[in-house]
């Protein structure tokens, strides 16, 4: 068989910009990260690679660990309730009928369509204390209460003193959520591809065997999507370790993460030495899960071919 | 003159926003010397709806109109060398930083005549002995916006704010390391450019301790959430209240009685800059008072220019919260760049505070 290998010049190319592009746009600035990550301020304008573990030390103070660790637990709370809710709407979608499939699709899709700022805007309109969503739960409580003062337990205080609006900006709860929201699409199209994908007659066979739904869900249908689920997963954490926008506007700055410090030393603080070695460090981590990954991806495909 | 209270977003945010998620680095369209041209970057809706015209019209020289967000955006873009503006408005501690930095152009106040038009008083700032690099082109305050109906009293005290709990769970500061900082030590009955480490501990706890009274950090939209009802009082720029204020006659804006902070925006041609004449002549036409009158009836802040105040309606002179009080005035401070090292400080302090 051809290999595209085989033939140089249409390899090249094809791959040629390709691979320029990423050592100019990549690799290169990349490259000047790393060093400046080695450096030092000499002057406000200036920076000077001189080796220095500095940077680096610096990110063992408590504080940044403090941090560092409340960006992978946030990351990871929201990686999870992606998963959880992405898998069932993938599921729904890759079941669908043809006919409604790209719809379903393209619902999925469509608030790509506005700008990332602007649908965080709106979301602070809807999670406020005087938002839509308290606004829809005080007209709940407000209905129950008259309810139960129709039927004469008005006096009892079964729903507490007053109405208390949700505090959702501000907390945790308020970041995930904005995380979830924004990742959600790119947990559900990897799972979705790989259930596409999957064979139907396989959970047909596991059915017509005995086995019940659950089984099924759990021996066949699960471990055949994994490999979507672990690319969700990825590429769901990955960008949720960076956010800096949605702990800023959803936390109010009361819960920031890494990469509001980082954002900080490249304009206010002026300090990019610093930002540049918690950038990569986090790069670090990242590569890390992909290197992870990679190798039970080879652990698999070696733990098949002995079968 | 005609007033038509007509209050664009704030400059200071419309593009922060924009700039936070990445829509940045672009460079001046056509940015190179010739004798018909000037760069000039400013903030947004920061100018008189026709000042650029009119110039074009009045001098021949076209106009290439370039908006920045913030000052660390300005500066980060002229830091790796200036990619061909004449003309830029950094504020009054970025000017310092700039000098430092050895950034900026000294000007040719002989090629500036309207400098006459300026308030005696500006004519020799701290940050700028003798204006040999920068123009004053507005001014304002950083205090308290809050809502008439929902404070018993007047909060007159920056420790209302960040000392006390009196109103917790209805502050809201700004996400400014540096000025929360200065408004601590403010509340403290300190100079706001007192940056001994004893001073930088004290703030970095005043503000841990009232962070649980505190509804937001907010990154230059404590005014949104005044209007929006979510908290009564927010540390904010005077500008950005006066929109409020607009918008709903139950707010209103006031510089506590330790005095706050003054800032300035200034003129400045940075080095490198391809057409330092058209630039001058620039400037020169920005100070005319007529000029100066249309940009301060559109963009509503203080402006320094005497003569073009002259021009201007008592609803616009008389309005305190664009022309704060004199005793107001007297108490309150011009921050002074501080340098990399205490800047660093500030900034460990505050991811501590965040971390906590």
């Amino acid at each position: 068989m051809q290999s595209i290998r085989n033939n140089v010049g249409v390899f090249l190319s094809f791959s040629g910009p390709t691979f320029i592009w990423l050592l100019l746009f990549f690799v290169v600035p990349l490259g000047i990260v790393w060093l400046y990550s080695f450096g030092e301020n000499v002057s406000l304008t200036e920076i000077e690679t001189t080796w220095t573990l500095d940077n680096y030390r610096r990110m063992l103070e408590p504080e940044i660990l403090e941090l560092m660790g409340r960006s992978v637990w946030l990351a990871f709370a929201s990686t999870v309730i992606c998963l959880l809710v992405g898998f069932p709407m993938a599921l729904v979608i890759a079941t669908a009928s043809p006919n409604a499939k790209p719809w379903l699709l393209l619902l999925i899709m469509l608030p790509f369509w506005t700008n990332l700022l602007i649908r965080t805007y709106a979301l602070l309109n809807i999670l406020g204390t005087r938002g839509r969503l308290n606004d829809l739960l005080r007209w709940m409580y407000e209905k129950a209460d008259a309810f139960l003062n129709t039927i004469g337990l008005g006096n009892y205080a079964l729903l507490g003193d007053g109405f208390t609006p949700l505090k959702l900006l501000g907390t945790q709860t308020g970041v995930i959520y904005g995380i979830v929201y924004v990742s959600l699409p790119f947990a559900i199209l990897p799972i979705y591809s790989s259930l596409e994908r999957m064979d139907k007659s396989l959970l047909e066979a596991s059915m017509d065997l005995g086995a019940s739904q659950w089984q099924t869900a759990k021996n066949v249908l699960i471990p055949l999507a994994m490999p979507g689920v672990i690319t969700a997963a990825i590429i769901t954490f990955i960008p949720a370790l960076g956010q800096f926008l949605t702990p800023d506007l959803l936390g109010r700055g009361q819960v920031d993460m890494i990469a509001n410090v980082i954002e900080r030393q490249f304009k206010r603080a002026n300090d990019w030495p610093f930002g540049s070695a918690i950038s990569l460090t986090l790069l670090y981590v990242t590569f890390m899960i992909l290197a992870i990954r990679s190798f039970n991806d080879a652990a698999r495909a070696k733990r098949a071919g002995r079968r | 003159m005609k007033n038509n209270k007509r209050l664009p977003i704030s400059r200071r945010k419309f593009l922060a926003g924009a700039a936070a998620v990445g829509i940045s680095f672009k460079l001046p369209k056509d940015a190179f010397a010739a004798d018909g041209k000037v760069n000039f970057y400013n903030w947004d809706t920061y100018i008189g709806e026709t000042t650029i015209e009119d110039f074009e019209k009045a001098s021949g020289i076209e106009v290439q109109y370039d908006l920045f967000a913030d000052n660390d955006e300005l500066f980060a873009k002229l830091r790796g060398g200036n990619p061909g503006y004449d003309l830029i408005v950094p504020t009054n501690d970025y000017v310092e930083r700039m000098l430092v930095a050895d950034m900026l152009l000294p000007l040719d106040h002989s090629k500036i005549p309207n400098m006459k038009n300026i308030e005696p008083g500006f004519l020799d700032p701290a940050f700028d002995p003798g204006r040999k690099y920068s123009m004053p082109y507005m001014w304002g305050s950083i205090g308290v916006g809050y809502r008439k109906s929902a404070v018993k009293e007047l909060p007159t005290s920056w420790n209302d704010l960040l000392n006390s709990d009196k109103y917790s769970g209805r502050i809201a500061l700004m996400s400014e390391p540096q000025t929360v900082m200065q408004m601590a030590l403010k509340a403290m009955g300190k100079s706001l450019n007192e940056w001994s480490d004893e001073n930088i501990a004290a703030a970095e706890k005043m503000i841990s301790d009232q962070k649980k009274h505190v509804v937001a950090f907010a990154p230059d939209n404590g005014q949104d959430l005044l209007l929006a009802g979510e908290v009564d009082l927010a540390m904010e720029w005077n500008g950005d209240i006066l929109q409020a204020m607009d918008e709903d006659d139950d707010i209103a804006y006031l510089v506590p009685d330790e005095g706050g902070l003054l800032w300035e925006d200034t003129l400045c041609i940075p080095k490198g800059a391809p057409n330092v004449e058209n630039a001058h002549a620039l400037i020169n036409f920005l100070l005319d008072a007529e000029v100066g009158a249309a940009i301060a009836d559109f963009v509503y802040y203080a402006t320094p220019n005497a003569a073009a105040k002259a021009l201007m309606s008592e609803e616009y002179t008389g309005n305190s919260a664009i022309f704060p009080s004199a005793e107001a005035t007297a108490k309150s401070e011009v921050s002074i760049y501080p340098g990399q090292d205490i800047t660093r400080k500030i900034d460990e302090a505050w991811t501590r505070i965040k971390a906590s």
